[in-house]
């Protein structure tokens, strides 16, 4: 039964990464603002994670430094679009030309380089319950961090005042100017949160998922994780459902292949967005919700007047 | 005033001297798929290209490009070499194939060498490495070093050439174990290290305890040498990424074959519409040293590996049967080189259904 939960752990770790950079683009979203630089962002914190781990040796510093590249480049794209009002649009798409760029030639050099893994939890007794001791007390912090950034942003929008503003300013940023809220310092924050997940997510792939770095090594988890948000239609709970699913479909079809039932592989390889996109739109069947749930100024850029 | 004008002249006459001097080098241009720092493919073919301009000195100038794309940006890509005044032009991914032979068309006085390809022109070869002689040698590693008798696959497109990879591998292993298994999974990508790694991390799930690729990237290695398994490196040596893992690797050593075609193109010698296939015996291919294996399978993999140099051992000799039990090669019988390149089926003893 040890096979059990090992396919459940490999999904766990498929999911963490497009489930933190999800939550951060949810975020961002629901302040008005599409970054479609996830990708750029995640990979960049892929690489500076990996870097300052092999560099010092403490994993830890990775997953900060990871955190902070994915910040810092987010403000290069809230300056651009939110202070001098570019096209979110083109901004996002150049943001992930920009990372994927920019992490190839930071990460020249530790090509090749043996890496740092990120060590799991490991509580005695705990860890070793068969079937779930794993799976309940033996994953990598990270994905402790993921599950608690869902239920902390579920609380954040949905029972805090500044959750309510945040809201507000993605849904009418001139209303929410009229009543005197910095529509902008809002956004900022936003973007800046959403990009440090992003980071978070990266240095998951190259301290945990695998723990090396390789050109590219996001290899489109970025767009999967935007893609998560709009499908999600921007509800933090569908989001982790999105992500375990894609997961779980993505592993699944894996052990399909390798137990032999002879379903063509290319139908295989589909099914994790063949699954993820029909069950989140059936469950976002109802218009009404679907409408209210959208921030109304989602890609509009926002001028104040004086 | 008048100084100045000297000092200028001076310094323009220098640099449209060096600009002439590197007007009369050669120039050998190559185009890459991928990152020259990919860790696989495409490294193994920039380490190539600087064997080949360390053996070349002066007398060539090799340029590259890295990171493009098979489609329309190929061709541009590659007719800008040509009108860069590109002597001969390497073109080292499958997918540059209908691309390189446009361009071609175009400047019927520049060379063009197509990797992994089959269509030729008057100005156009292509080269080939026989990848299969040393997919039979790890294989035959697998066969004696597998204790459950079963070894993961990892693989990435139903195209021939990772068909005919699988197939030999699985050749090898039975040549010291008949009744070995090869279980196969396609990932549908020639380079994602997490997806890899899943892959990695379901097959030995599922009880394989022997791990091979067919894809770039070290993830897979990297899972072995966490769950503690045997693994063989891909292209490039992977040694770093799995220290306790690694059994031996199969090396792309481009290198004097490019030495060798650049001379050919200065002095005259090269001839287009050629297809060349070479082997491990010419050098085009190498094992990485065995490593992690006892004395007796390393003499094995070793003595396996001068028998194909020597020409008294293809891996494609018959007996052999097809997946579905019929008769593909005779006893004794070797396949030609057609059905191998065209290949589109399986041997005895895969446990997967061929994608179509």
């Amino acid at each position: 039964m040890d096979i059990f939960q090992n396919i459940l752990l490999t999904i766990a770790t498929a999911a963490t990464p497009l489930l933190i950079a999800a939550m951060g683009e949810l975020v961002v979203e629901r302040s008005g603002v599409l970054n479609l630089g996830v990708e750029g962002m995640m990979v960049i914190g892929a690489v500076c994670g990996f870097a300052a781990a092999v560099t010092t040796g403490n994993p830890w510093v990775g997953v900060l430094a990871g955190i902070a590249a994915g910040a810092v480049l987010s403000v290069l794209f809230a300056v651009l679009t939110l202070s001098l009002a570019t096209n979110q649009v083109a901004t996002g798409l150049s943001l992930t030309l920009l990372g994927i760029g920019l992490s190839g030639m930071i990460g020249e050099s530790f090509v090749g380089t043996a890496g740092v893994r990120l060590p799991s939890l490991s509580i005695p007794y705990l860890t070793d319950i068969p079937l779930v001791g794993r799976l309940i007390f033996g994953q990598d912090p990270i994905f402790y961090m993921s599950i608690l950034l869902v239920f902390g942003v579920t609380w954040f929008l949905f029972r805090t005042r500044t959750g309510l503003t945040l809201r507000s300013v993605g849904d009418s940023h001139k209303s929410a100017h009229a009543l005197g809220i910095p529509v902008l310092k809002y956004r900022y924050l936003a973007v800046m949160f959403g990009g440090a997940c992003a980071g978070l997510a990266g240095a998951h792939l190259s301290l945990v998922y695998v723990p090396q770095w390789v050109e590219n090594m996001t290899a489109g988890r970025g767009w999967i994780a935007l893609a998560l948000v709009v499908f999600a239609s921007w509800r933090p709970w569908r989001v982790l459902g999105g992500a375990y699913l894609f997961g779980a479909v993505t592993i699944g079809q894996l052990h399909a292949q390798a137990l032999g039932f002879g379903i063509p592989s290319q139908l295989l390889s589909s099914l994790p967005y063949l699954a993820t996109i029909i069950v989140l739109v059936l469950i976002s069947r109802n218009r009404r919700l679907t409408v209210m749930n959208t921030p109304a100024s989602l890609a509009q850029p926002f001028v104040p007047d004086r | 005033m008048n100084k100045f004008i000297l000092g200028f002249s001076t310094a323009l006459a220098v640099v449209l001297a060096s600009q002439a001097q590197a007007a009369d080098k050669f120039k050998a241009c190559f185009i890459y798929v991928g990152s020259k720092t990919d860790g696989g493919w495409t490294q193994a073919h920039e380490a190539g290209r600087e064997y080949a301009q360390k053996e070349l000195g002066d007398a060539a100038e090799l340029l590259f490009v890295e990171n493009i794309p098979e489609g329309p940006d190929a061709e541009r890509a590659i007719e800008r070499f040509a009108r860069q005044g590109c002597g001969l032009i390497f073109t080292t991914s499958f997918g540059f194939m209908d691309p390189t032979l446009a361009v071609a068309a175009k400047f019927p006085d520049v060379k063009f060498e197509h990797a992994t390809g089959y269509k030729t022109a008057p100005n156009v070869t292509t080269y080939n490495s026989r990848f299969y002689e040393g997919r039979y040698i790890i294989g035959q590693i697998a066969g004696k070093m597998s204790k459950t008798g079963t070894a993961g696959y990892i693989a990435s497109f139903p195209i021939p050439e990772v068909v005919m990879g699988i197939n030999s591998f699985l050749l090898g292993a039975q040549s010291v174990n008949p009744d070995f298994k090869l279980k196969v999974v396609w990932v549908n990508t020639w380079f994602d290290a997490g997806k890899e790694a899943d892959a990695a991390k379901a097959l030995i799930d599922q009880g394989v305890d022997v791990l091979t690729q067919h894809t770039d990237s070290t993830g897979p290695m990297q899972v072995a040498e966490e769950r503690g398994i045997k693994a063989f490196g891909q292209a490039f040596d992977q040694i770093k990424a799995g220290p306790k893992s690694q059994m031996s690797a199969i090396l792309d050593t481009w290198g004097p074959y490019y030495a060798k075609r650049i001379k050919m193109a200065i002095d005259g010698t090269w001839k287009g519409g050629e297809s060349s296939w070479d082997g491990l015996k010419d050098g085009i291919l190498a094992m990485a040293p065995y490593t992690n294996v006892p004395e007796d399978v390393k003499a094995m993999a070793e003595k396996t590996e001068a028998d194909i140099k020597a020409g008294t051992l293809h891996p494609f000799t018959g007996p052999v049967m097809k997946q579905d039990g019929s008769e593909w090669l005779k006893a004794g019988e070797v396949s030609d080189d057609g059905t191998l390149l065209g290949m589109k089926f399986y041997v005895k003893g895969v446990d997967d259904k061929l994608p179509e």
